[in-house]
């Protein structure tokens, strides 16, 4: 076995790869650039070699940097991670001829699986099920209207080398086809300085399902069963799950078996992913190989026990596989959250900065990566992060913060563990999805899992807004904060200086309201809790070791769990739950009483107005008082921690007024310009 | 004599009802509640006890004596906040627009009176229009009795004013002179000439929210310092603050029961102060993750934003902070936050309440508009106030203590009882390229030698350790075991005595 080895990456995968080699006796090298001086991966590795500037492309993904810091290191294999240079070829082909071993597959496999036309070619070649269309390439307009003719419409023209959503366009006509055309060969041609396209069917109600793959040098190859990966944000992945709830195990094993098929047609020897899509009736259509280790490799981890990371690297040491088909099974389910540093009000606008706290739900038993499914308990929580309480989030790479797994023997118990999980992890300083995750997982098309790629986009076409509580949910959690503030006021009262025999007496009585709605409740207290009884003449009872200023409260409400963050506000709590973030005040009757008087305040409406999204200093303004602006032009500069950020058009309106010059300095919410 | 009884329910229930239901519906119309709603909703559930309900005025000018409402326009008392107890005057705008006559600043005076001899705190919630014009120079006599009264019960008791309403000429320098100032959005505004004599006098045409509301006073003119969304908002807050403050300046300040580890270690200080020193951080997460429970009362929060002032508890018991905050200005002193912090601790030292100084600053604000407003006096006030103050005093210093801002930042050299250093402290007469380009004026056209230089002198002063060395810094701490040597410095001080020489009063540079 190598005694040590280089993780060519950062974040949460080379965390997580480094817990593997650790588990394996493995001395561990990470790479950093300057802007990953104190990153969690580079405390966890044994060694850390710093390779150059933040950008990407000035360190991360520079082979020669990265191949100096091996030979300094003298690492014997490198793991590649996801994204960065874990499909590159020239990387592959440099460490080779470095005599280091690569935690991946060999280079032919990338070099057949990274174009979308020559994958798809080996993949028909071996019987795999393909999307039917045209494999060659198009040359002008009227072929691509001749072409979908005869592949039949609905019709999608990609770009050879996409990704990401660029190049793409969907016709459902001989006009659309050929307009989609012209305009993905643009934009091809623009993002990647590559214009081939090619057309296919597109398919309906397609879900995104994938097969895990894990093949060695010698001929074998396992499935280890299937990742649902349809709830995507702009072909974003943000839920995963394993197994997926609309697969038989006769579909399975088909797309298993064509699996394996299509990664020994290329010789693989690694842990690869092949992504098919599946339309509403169960045809699975291979879209592509990927042959890296996936971001969601954990929900795989979690149903079927298998160390993916461990089994990489005994494949790049030459070792046969270990377990045979038969071998594996796949029991109970995981499911997977994405942390973004996206802010979900503000479209999931990137959010970067300092993580003022970090404290994720605790793992079960210190998960360990291969630990069997059930090994720790009935329930399983994971979280795969590469940050810590006091670290930065920088805007220089992905804003996936962590990702957080949970397991359980059915999915409806792996979906309530994630919702605790959501509840209780704490992530202040930036704006982040974890309201949005949780607003997803309590979602009903979620929950009976019927959704398809389109979900995000059809479910919350105009973004997200926060939940609001169900009845039953909003009774509980007055009935917390009812319990929450008593015992905070009955501590106010034990100040000193009070005066003797005339002490505050803490009412029993109160009203608590929350989203909207007014619940008037008697507090009954005792040594073990409180008895909230409410008008109607319900109950609920509440216990908890919560203490004020605890900002996470863990209650058990009427018998069932319930986690909520704590935050302060004038008579009251700010309470976050369930994707709901609520102020929600506690009075007195006569408070209430009083408080109904005071006029509601009407925040302005700042749709017309361009605030200033951050203290900065005005570098640039774009337009003039009466212009016409489209929307995503730009309309000026803020620079901000030596950053500049362009501000632009939300949508096509015209100025009507502005507030700000180059070099005037703002606060945050301040107004930069008014529109019509 | 059930008759006779029966009398004083009925007077009592005349007198509740103020200026009568019509203009009771009318304040509340205008977002406001009444004088005693807010009684109500400032004290602890009856706990209030009326002084003078029953007083009238005496004025028979102008046919006042066909009106003499009892009580006249101000409802007066003591109760309890938390059981401890403060007195309370709540002007009633239904009665003559809470007017102030002579009778109704005499119900004021006698509380102001009670609270210095019994040593409560006086909160005033202002409502009034001005002077009972009917009355002419009683009314105004009657101002300057509450303005004696104010001035003297200054240090002995806390004063705190709730502008609840309009708080126009004379009226403004009874709030002028108490502690703390708070104002209601949009129901409030206070300035001593109104929009209309403004525009007769200066042809300004302003409105009265633009000229004294409580944005002006909280962001400009620093007249207040806090403003509250509405009076169940304000009134709670105020409430809060209390739980702060001591009731006398006989008393110590106030300890309650706590629910967070003195030793709290918190690791992700460590990572606050950014690797370039030119790069701001946030020292409110210092001040949240040092305090109890991250409970923070902040005073002044929206002016001169770069200095911070408030309260927090350390172990249950009061402490005053004082933060330069890098995020504004680079955290750097001027007019206003010199003004600001040299008030905020001289209220700390009049009630022993103890000082946190958590110190980044680069220095004064250099400039005209600096030096043609005074900030040589300005800033004497805050070396004034922090070398008169006797109270403990603990200092942090996160990164840079430059020069002047140095010595005035409750340094050692100024009676500082403990001074800690994070180890990213640079305390220096200047930043590392400025004092270079002094020291080696000669080598200033070579700039490889001048960045030699540089380095060379941050290295050597760029580090908390030559003070520490003198003994200015008495010991350089971790980031993240801030809290607990805070606290534990503060807990060694419970006892401390320290006495400045007697003199009739000091003169602070005003």
């Amino acid at each position: 076995m190598f005694d040590k080895i280089l993780i060519a990456n950062r974040g949460e995968i080379a965390c997580r790869v480094i817990k593997s080699a650790q588990k394996m006796g493995i001395k561990t090298v990470a790479i950093y650039s300057d802007a990953d001086k104190q990153a969690l991966h580079v405390q966890m590795a044994d060694e850390a070699i710093h390779i150059g500037p933040p950008p990407a492309n000035q360190s991360y993904i520079v082979i020669d940097k990265v191949m100096d810091a091996i030979k300094q290191s003298g690492a014997q294999a490198v793991h590649p991670g996801y994204g960065f240079l874990s499909e590159n070829a020239k990387f592959a082909e440099a460490l080779e001829a470095a005599g280091v071993a690569f935690v991946g597959p060999p280079k032919g496999a990338i070099e057949s699986m990274g174009d979308k036309i020559t994958s798809k070619k080996i993949a028909q070649e071996a019987n795999v099920s393909t999307v039917p269309g045209y494999m060659g390439l198009i040359e002008d307009a009227d072929e691509a209207v001749k072409i979908s003719n005869e592949v039949g419409y609905p019709v999608m023209l990609k770009a050879s080398a996409g990704g990401g959503g660029k190049g793409m366009r969907i016709a459902w006509n001989d006009q659309e086809a050929r307009e989609g055309f012209q305009s993905s060969k643009n934009e091809a041609a623009n993002s990647f300085g590559d214009d081939r396209i090619f057309i296919e069917k597109f398919v309906t109600q397609p879900r995104h399902i994938e097969i895990q793959v894990l093949c060695d040098a010698h001929g074998n190859g396992v499935y280890l069963g299937e990742r649902e990966c349809s709830i995507q944000r702009r072909q974003q992945k943000v839920v995963e799950e394993a197994p997926s709830p609309f697969l038989d195990e006769a579909t399975r094993k088909a797309m298993g078996e064509q699996s394996v098929a299509l990664a020994k047609a290329v010789g693989y020897a690694s842990a690869g992913t092949v992504e098919f899509i599946v339309d509403g009736d169960k045809n699975f259509y291979f879209l592509e190989m990927n042959t890296r280790l996936q971001v969601e490799h954990p929900v795989t981890e979690l149903i079927t026990g298998v160390d993916l990371v461990e089994q990489m690297i005994r494949v790049a040491n030459g070792e046969p596989l270990s377990i045979t088909q038969d071998d594996v099974k796949l029991q109970g389910w995981a499911i997977e959250n994405r942390l973004y540093a996206e802010d979900p009000y503000r479209n999931f606008l990137p959010s970067i900065g300092r993580l003022t706290r970090y404290r994720p739900p605790a793992e079960t038993k210190a998960y360990a990566p291969g630990t069997a499914p059930g090994d720790a308990g009935d329930v399983v929580v994971r979280n795969d992060t590469g940050v810590y309480e006091g670290g930065e989030i920088s805007m220089y790479y992905d804003p996936m913060i962590a990702k957080l797994c949970t397991w359980a023997p059915t999915r409806d118990k792996a979906i309530e563990a994630m919702r605790v999980a959501l509840d209780s992890f704490e992530v202040e300083g930036i704006g982040h999805n974890l309201p949005f995750l949780s607003a997803v997982m309590d979602h009903p098309i979620f929950i009976k899992g019927d959704m398809t790629t389109a979900f995000i986009e059809e479910q919350y076409p105009e973004g997200f807004e926060g939940v609001v509580l169900p009845e039953d949910q909003l009774k509980r959690v007055a009935a917390a904060a009812a319990a929450m503030y008593r015992v905070t006021e009955i501590r106010r009262t034990r100040v000193s200086g009070r005066m003797d025999n005339h002490e505050r007496r803490v009412g029993k009585k109160w009203v608590v309201s929350a989203q909207d709605q007014d619940f008037a409740v008697k507090v009954k207290a005792d040594k073990k809790g409180s008895t909230i009884k409410f008008e109607d003449g319900s109950k609920l009872r509440v216990s908890s070791n919560w203490t004020p200023g605890d900002q996470l409260a863990t209650l058990k409400v009427g018998g069932e769990k319930l986690v909520l963050k704590v935050g302060k506000v004038p008579g009251g709590f700010r309470l976050r739950t369930r994707g709901a973030d609520m102020t929600v005040h506690v009075r007195t009757p006569r408070q209430a009483e009083l408080a109904m008087l005071m006029p509601e305040k009407i925040a302005p409406d700042t749709s017309k107005l361009l605030l200033c999204p951050m203290p900065g200093l005005i570098v640039k303004v774009d337009v003039a008082v009466g212009d016409e602006v489209q929307e995503g032009q730009a309309l000026c500069t803020v620079e901000a921690m030596k950053m500049e950020n362009i501000l632009r058009a939300e949508k096509t309106t015209v100025v009507t007024k502005i507030n700000a010059a180059a070099g005037d300095s703002l606060a945050v919410d301040d107004v930069i310009m008014e529109f019509e | 004599m059930k008759d006779i009884l029966q009398q004083l329910e009925e007077r009592r229930e005349v007198a509740r009802l103020g200026g009568g239901q019509r203009r009771i519906d009318s304040q509340h119309k205008k977002g406001k509640l009444t004088a005693r709603e807010r009684i109500e909703l400032l004290l602890d559930e009856d706990s209030f006890e009326e002084f003078d309900m029953f007083k009238t005025h005496r004025c028979t000018e102008f046919g006042m004596e066909e009106q003499r409402p009892a009580g006249d326009g101000v409802i007066t008392g003591w109760g309890t906040i938390n059981g401890r107890m403060v007195y309370v005057f709540s002007q009633d705008f239904t009665v003559f627009g809470g007017s102030l006559s002579e009778t109704h600043a005499q119900k004021i005076c006698k509380i102001q009176d009670m609270a210095v001899q019994n040593g409560a705190p006086i909160i005033g919630l202002n409502d009034s229009g001005g002077a009972r014009i009917q009355e002419g120079v009683d009314s105004l006599a009657g101002y300057a009795e509450v303005f004696q009264r104010n001035i003297m019960a200054s240090g002995v008791v806390p004063q705190i004013s709730v502008i609840m309403g309009p708080c126009a000429g004379g009226a403004v320098y009874s709030p002028a002179m108490t502690d703390f100032i708070f104002m209601v959005k949009d129901t409030s505004y206070m300035f001593v000439t109104g929009p209309d004599v403004v525009k007769t006098v200066t042809n300004e045409v302003v409105t009265a929210e633009e000229l004294g509301g409580a944005s002006t006073h909280t962001k400009k003119s620093s007249v207040a310092d806090g403003a509250f969304e509405n009076d169940v908002e304000a009134l709670t807050e105020v409430r809060r603050l209390v739980d702060f403050l001591p009731l006398n300046n006989r008393e110590k300040p106030p300890v309650r029961p706590f629910f967070d580890e003195p030793g709290r270690v918190e690791a992700s200080l460590d990572t606050l102060v950014p690797e370039n020193p030119n790069t701001p951080y946030d020292m409110k997460e210092l001040i949240a993750k040092v305090a109890d429970e991250g409970d923070f009362y902040e005073i002044q929060e929206d002016y001169a934003k770069n200095i911070i002032t408030g309260f927090i508890r350390l172990e249950g018991q009061s402490v005053g902070v004082v933060a330069n905050q890098p995020t504004v200005l680079a955290g750097c002193l001027d007019i206003d936050s010199s003004r600001k912090a040299a008030r905020f601790v001289r209220f700390c030292d009049c009630f022993e309440i103890p000082i946190l100084t958590l110190v980044d600053v680069p220095g004064f604000l250099p400039g005209t508009s600096q030096e043609y407003g005074g900030v040589i006096k300005h800033g004497a006030k805050l070396l004034f106030a922090y070398g008169e103050a006797t109270v403990p005093k603990v200092t942090v210093i996160t990164r840079k203590a430059y020069g002047g801002a140095y010595d005035v930042m409750a340094s050692k050299h100024l009676r500082g009882d403990f001074n800690y250093a994070w180890p990213t402290a640079e305390i220096a007469v200047m930043g590392a390229k400025g004092a270079t380009e002094i020291i080696h004026r000669a080598d200033l056209g070579d700039a490889e030698k001048i960045a030699a230089h540089a380095q060379d002198y941050e290295d050597r002063f760029a580090t908390p350790f030559v003070a520490a060395e003198r003994g200015f810094i008495d010991e350089v701490i971790m980031p993240q075991s801030t809290r607990k040597r805070v606290s534990r410095a503060f807990a060694s001080l419970r006892n401390k005595k320290l006495e400045n020489p007697w003199k009739k009063h000091d003169n602070i540079p005003l």
